[in-house]
């Protein structure tokens, strides 16, 4: 046996640098990362091939639950258009809306209208605690005569006049169709063509045409429509 | 997790490696939080990245009372879609109602691929009528479906009632599916 053994170095590596920079990232990301606001409305949406970005300012979203009712909200950015439309609606349909319950509104970030308008006032008065887990019987939007979805979104178009205003629908996969045809209805009737419909982004099938055109001019993932 | 290593004897060379541990080692292992650490930091690039939805950007057409100034389509490049219940879909070719055929959303592609070969692309337009049985997840996906087929002149129409009747006794006679 050789008398002089080799030294030995230790192998463990101080890891607390590693560390410190790993816990630094972190705290990056974390504060980089914007919370989606809370969701009162859990709404399970379709998926489509579409890559564009569901905007998130300057949007009035009417939403679908799965029975088929109608919510209305404004993002949460446009104070000053909120106050606009509750006021409209207010004076349109005389429902003698004090100045609280129209903050009500206004003032919060997750309002949505999911009343009928003989419904609003009493509505508004609540806290959202109370309301939760009342089930509430929407925006009447299916009869064509009595839509009162028409009357939002055109408080909502003189809200946003000489503004830009996106309009959302954020629709349950098991809702029936007579909703999404009675929002249709008020966007036409006020002369709104265009709207945008939010979707969970999935790939787009390979070998159809769509890919076809995508390889060929080199978008990958970039849908046309 | 980090362990306090007590033995003294385990990790590390330096310092004395002592039998009765009367000296306590106070060094920990680090590896595992920062494999937690890289954990954490690679969920958060994917989620901040992930969470925003996607839109599908509809066009409605304007709704034109006066026959004249509607859009004239040749019967024969029209193929007509209406959406029933229990994701099944029917379709006819031309103006002939009564020439059901019954599909569901996997082969819709196919039929529509098939159509879209055998017309004009001048002339090719797909007509869609949801009946009032029909899901929101039905619609959107067949609009998803024009997209993805490339079909560029579709529109969103109301099922007429005798066409409704048509998909009702075809429901009936397949069994209420």
């Amino acid at each position: 046996m050789p008398k002089v053994k080799l030294p030995r170095k230790s192998t463990a590596i101080d890891m607390t640098a590693m560390c410190d920079v790993a816990f630094l990232l972190l705290s990056f990301f974390i504060l980089a990362a914007k919370f989606k606001p809370p969701e009162n409305l859990t709404v399970n949406t379709p998926s489509s091939v579409s890559t564009k970005i569901a905007p998130d300012k300057d949007v009035v979203m009417l939403t679908i639950d799965k029975d088929g009712k109608v919510y209305f909200s404004v993002s949460d950015g446009n104070k000053t258009q909120k106050a606009d439309i509750i006021d409209a609606v207010n004076t349109a349909k005389n429902l003698n809306l004090t100045a609280a319950e129209k903050a009500a509104f206004s003032k919060n970030p997750s309002a949505y209208i999911a009343t009928p308008f003989s419904q609003l006032k009493s509505y508004l008065q609540k806290d959202p605690d109370q309301l939760k887990g009342v089930s509430l019987p929407g925006i009447p939007a299916k009869d064509s005569t009595d839509n009162e979805v028409v009357d939002w979104v055109r408080a909502a178009k003189d809200a946003f006049q000489g503004g830009h205003m996106n309009i959302i629908v954020r629709g349950d996969n098991a809702s029936k169709y007579p909703a999404f045809q009675g929002i249709i209805m008020a966007l036409k009737k006020n002369d709104e063509m265009k709207f945008q419909i939010v979707t969970n982004p999935v790939a787009v099938p390979k070998g159809t045409e769509l890919y076809k055109q995508n390889v060929a001019t080199g978008t990958k993932g970039a849908s046309g429509g | 997790m980090a362990e306090m290593d007590t033995s003294g004897g385990g990790g590390h060379k330096k310092g004395p490696g002592v039998k009765k541990g009367k000296k306590l080692s106070t060094r920990v292992d680090l590896t595992p939080m920062v494999d937690l650490g890289f954990l954490l930091i690679t969920f958060f690039i994917f989620t901040t990245t992930m969470s925003q939805p996607t839109a599908m950007r509809i066009f409605l057409p304007k709704d034109v009372d006066k026959p004249e100034e509607q859009n004239k389509v040749k019967a024969s490049a029209v193929l007509t879609i209406m959406l029933g219940k229990a994701d099944q879909i029917y379709y006819y070719e031309g103006d002939d109602p009564a020439k059901l055929q019954s599909t569901n959303f996997k082969g819709v592609r196919d039929v529509i691929l098939d159509k879209k070969r055998r017309t004009d692309p001048k002339d090719f337009v797909v007509v869609l009528k949801p009946s009032a049985d029909a899901t929101y997840k039905n619609t959107v996906d067949i609009l998803d479906e024009m997209s993805i087929d490339e079909v560029h002149r579709y529109a969103m129409v109301e099922i007429s009632p005798y066409e409704y009747k048509l998909v009702t006794t075809t429901e009936q006679a397949n069994g209420i599916k």
